[in-house]
């Protein structure tokens, strides 16, 4: 890290960074600190002291959510109307939790980048959401839920957050229905139920291939409602750029209203982060365009700790690279394991045929040979390393892209046998239309051919059981946080999780913060405010200024290519190190030379992008050192170095049974670790099995 | 394949815009259309001229946030949103001209950027069903029958793009407006507020300055999610059905 200091932001307001439990942000370069080189492990990071969730209530699990709740203060509601919540993020978690402040009579200013709240990316999630109704009496249990969302995790969540999770996953099916959304019903009029990866019940609820759609227009007509009730402002195409923090609260956010250029300050007695996940920093993912990590980034740069950020998500489904342009890629639902069957052809002289004309004998059912009890529904982790693993021996099908075949069949021959096209087309239409739409074949009559990519980041700031962050006053809810998925999600928990934050849990748990206000009132003249402000102002500045030689687009891409080589489905130190150098280079040359024309005072998309990518380029380093230091292979995080005799990932329970939350170290410094213990009571740790 | 693009370039809200041609080479038909324009942008900033500004997000057909008017057709020549086009619906040699949705509700912010925030006021005006957080009763105890909730699911699937806007010579929104009409008034939660929620949106359709009905279908042909046009006789069903309620 050594150009760094040209980011205008390292000079800004460090004295506001809080950090309770941490040593003081180390003052030497991490690189060749010649001080103290035996604090830094591996050169990069240093070991802080180890952390601890305070909120959550001990005793027996099914009773601590319950608890939680009544400990929690309460807001007398005359008292509701003179406080104020930010909420950055109009998706599940940050829709619904805007709602529901609404309703419950807060002040709310709800932010989102889009032209319109009902734009965020929980929008594109196709498959379903999980709760334990136990519709189909199958053996279906809040337990149950809660145990299979523990295992997919691969034993690295908290099993309060998760229980809580399961508990509340009821009561979101009953309130999106009484909202209007269009659930998948059964011809008696009652919900229908499906199956996904790494569960062996039905408890999937879903609206054919737009479930997230559905659900998410179901908080932003709740959010709309509360708009119109005067409960609700809403700043659409606005982004926030920095966290306000006073006497080591979250007071307000500076965000850049993205139609004027206009730099804004908003304040209030509490900031909440619902503003995704972090995929995008691989460029190509299934992630929207605009998907980005700032918010978080920029609360962590001011004192809240990143939890697990090397722990991402690759999803087995998804459309193959076509080409160098690709800007972004398509998953297809899960859900479509349900009845199509995963194959490679047995030998590699094969690949190049029609798959029509291979035959039975010559296919390899990889996951049904190596998985029989789960056979193509083995959790995404597992289906994605199998696919790398047979394109890796060059078996992999479809067009070259450079020189290597990157695509696995998703066949649904048998499931056209078995039902007819007309009922296919029923359960997935919208999905075989859209391969169509982007491949140009048909799969109504050629296996599709599917690939992993980057689809969710289970890592986010770290939250206690409350989903307050290391920074009072900052709470974290949805993608953004790191807390319920463990080293891996299980498919339909990411709109439970969402509404489970948005609708139940933030709204119970902000309360108790909120009670101890009204907080002193601010001026914008503030120290800490101007100060904030002020470094947003320098950096767009700073960045139109530069008017080097490459696009930002250029950076990202670039940027993309390193972690998905290093940083991807398969880790290793020596990768990782090379990653971190190379990306600290990029960086350097990211400030020294990219291209942002146009103006601050108007709608500038580059501008936009190029402030996400900075923030990338510094998130990326991080995941790096955080995939290094994890030497254990676990969930979607896989060290080469950690697997057993026949390639599945080994865990150690003995040395990694913790959440790794890192501190921001300082513009030059190094990062520190703290560890949270997962200390499991109720569930015993195993190696996970879906043979 | 090369490709000559003639597209509105519009400063600002107030500024007046022209259309400018922009010749393209080295086109794939594996392309996405706005990635067609991505290859355009980049070679736009490498000589020093500011990229053209369009919305998209999601890019996967399902957030709404992208749409141009391609060659005069909403979304282009497919049925389908402006980021699940792909090039392969071009010729090498064709000559496409690219504009904003054009509508008074709709007025342009830069280039090919429009403002839709009437849409969100639509909503905003009764677009829901009023259940507060924690408010529901079990999923199971209001059953549906399956082809109202089929139907229902029909007209929520619109994305709140605006083609259908830029589609009609009215500039009207009653597809829009008669897609959330049918989508909450088929299912047995929407009926409380069924006859102020018409009465409510339409007011606030019409103050938006949006156009009337007549009837030509243009809304429901260029719709990325193919809603029918019979949502909007649901919606002068519904409105007559108020009106003689006295809402």
């Amino acid at each position: 890290m050594t150009d760094l200091h040209t980011d205008p932001v390292a000079t800004a307001a460090p004295e506001a960074t809080i950090a309770p439990e941490a040593p003081e942000a180390p003052e030497a370069p991490a690189t060749d600190a010649p001080g103290a080189p035996d604090t830094l492990v591996h050169g990069l990071y240093r070991e802080g002291e180890p952390i601890v969730d305070t909120k959550a209530p001990r005793g027996p699990i099914a009773e601590r959510w319950n608890t939680r709740k009544f400990e929690a203060s309460l807001v007398n509601p005359a008292n509701r109307r003179k406080l104020t919540v930010i909420i950055v993020g109009t998706g599940l978690a940050g829709g619904a939790a805007a709602a529901t402040l609404g309703e419950a009579g807060y002040n709310v200013k709800s932010f989102c980048y889009q032209d319109s709240p009902r734009r965020a990316h929980s929008i594109a999630a196709q498959g379903g959401i999980n709760a334990a109704k136990n519709y189909k009496e199958d053996g279906d249990s809040t337990f149950r839920l809660f145990y299979d969302t523990v295992k997919g995790g691969d034993y690295r969540s908290r099993e309060s957050n998760v229980y809580r999770l399961a508990e509340v996953s009821a009561n979101i099916i009953d309130q999106c229905v009484a909202q209007g959304v269009p659930f998948a019903r059964e011809y008696g009029g009652l919900l229908d139920n499906r199956s996904f990866g790494g569960v062996q019940v039905s408890r999937t609820f879903y609206a054919r291939g737009q479930t997230g759609q559905q659900l998410l227009i179901g908080a932003y007509q709740a959010l709309e409602r509360q708009v119109a009730a005067g409960t609700v402002e809403m700043f659409t195409r606005h982004e926030m750029l920095e966290v306000v923090i006073v006497d080591g609260k979250a007071r307000g956010i500076i965000a850049r209203d993205l139609v004027t250029g206009e730099i804004e300050t908003h304040l209030a007695d509490a900031v909440v982060l619902a503003s995704g996940g972090y995929g995008n920093v691989f460029f190509l993912s299934t992630n929207a365009m605009g998907s980005n990590v700032t918010a978080t980034w920029r609360a962590h740069r001011k004192g809240a700790h990143f939890a697990n950020p090397c722990y991402t998500q690759i999803h087995p489904t998804c459309i193959p690279v076509a080409g160098e342009h690709q800007s972004k890629l398509t998953l297809m639902s899960e859900s479509l394991r349900n009845d199509g069957r995963i194959w490679v052809p047995k030998n590699a002289a094969d690949c190049e045929k029609d798959p029509r004309e291979i035959p039975e004998e010559d296919r390899d059912y990889y996951l049904e040979r190596i998985y029989p009890s789960f056979g193509n529904l083995v959790p995404r982790d597992i289906a994605s390393r199998q696919a790398k693993n047979v394109c890796d021996e060059g078996r992999g099908v479809g067009p070259k892209v450079g020189d290597f075949r990157r695509g696995v069949y998703l066949d649904f021959t048998d499931a056209l046998k078995r039902m007819s096209a007309e009922a296919v087309a029923e359960k997935y239409g919208n999905l075989l239309d859209m391969y169509q739409r982007i491949t140009g074949e048909n799969p109504y009559e050629v296996p599709m051919r599917i690939y992993p990519a980057v689809h969710y980041t289970m890592g986010g700031l770290w939250v206690d059981y409350d989903l307050q962050s290391s920074i009072p006053g900052l709470f974290v809810t949805g993608e953004a946080n790191f807390s319920d998925h463990g080293a891996n999600r299980l498919g339909a928990s990411a709109l439970m999780q969402g509404l489970a934050d948005g609708y139940f849990v933030l709204p119970n748990t902000i309360r108790d913060y909120l009670a101890k206000g009204p907080f002193p009132k601010l001026e914008e003249s503030n120290e800490a405010v101007v100060e904030a402000r002020a470094s947003v102002d320098a950096r767009v500045q700073k960045l139109l200024s530069i008017n080097g030689d490459r696009s930002v687009d250029s950076f990202h891409k670039e940027l993309g290519n390193i972690m998905w080589e290093y940083c991807g489905m398969e880790r290793s130190e020596e990768g990782l190190l090379k990653a971190i150098d190379l990306i600290r280079g990029l960086r350097d040359e990211f400030w020294r030379n990219v291209k942002v024309l146009g103006a601050a005072d108007t709608l500038n998309q580059s501008l936009e992008k190029a402030g996400r990518v900075a923030d990338f380029l510094e998130l990326g380093e991080l995941m790096c050192i955080d995939a290094l230091h994890r030497r254990e292979s676990c969930g979607g995080h896989f060290r080469a170095e950690s697997q057993t005799e026949d390639g599945e990932a080994l865990r150690h329970d003995d040395e990694y049974a913790y959440v790794a939350a890192w501190e921001w170290g300082g513009q030059d410094g190094a990062p520190t670790l703290h560890k949270e213990d997962l200390v499991y009571e109720f569930v015993e740790m195993k190696q996970r099995s879906y043979k | 394949m090369n490709l000559t693009l003639k597209i509105w370039r519009q400063a600002g809200p107030k500024s007046k815009g022209e259309m400018v041609t922009y010749p393209v080479s080295g086109i794939s038909e594996d392309m996405s259309f706005l990635e067609m324009l991505d290859v355009l942008n980049e070679q736009l900033n490498a000589r020093g001229e500011e990229p053209i500004a369009f919305d998209s997000d999601c890019r996967e057909g399902i957030c709404g946030m992208c749409g141009l008017m391609i060659s005069g057709k909403a979304h282009g020549p497919e049925v389908t949103t402006t980021c699940q086009l792909h090039m392969r619906s071009f010729s090498d040699g064709d000559e496409i001209t690219i504009e904003p949705w054009r509508a008074d509700a709709f007025p342009v912010i830069k280039d090919l950027v429009v403002d839709r925030s009437s849409f969100d006021r639509i909503i905003q005006a009764g677009g829901f069903i009023s259940a507060n957080t924690g408010a529901a009763p079990e999923a199971h105890s209001v059953p549906v029958p399956k082809p109202k909730a089929d139907r229902s699911f029909m007209a929520a699937a619109c994305i709140g793009c605006g083609a259908c806007v830029a589609a009609c010579p009215n500039a009207s929104g009653m597809l829009f407006l008669g897609a959330k009409i049918t989508h909450l008034g088929e299912l047995p939660q929407g009926q409380p507020e069924r006859d102020a929620r018409v009465v409510n949106m339409l007011t606030q359709h019409d103050d938006e300055g949006f156009g009337g009905c007549t009837n030509i279908g243009e809304c429901s042909s260029a719709c990325p999610k193919e809603i029918p046009l019979d949502v909007i006789n649901q919606l002068n069903k519904d409105l007559r059905h108020a009106l003689a309620h006295g809402e």
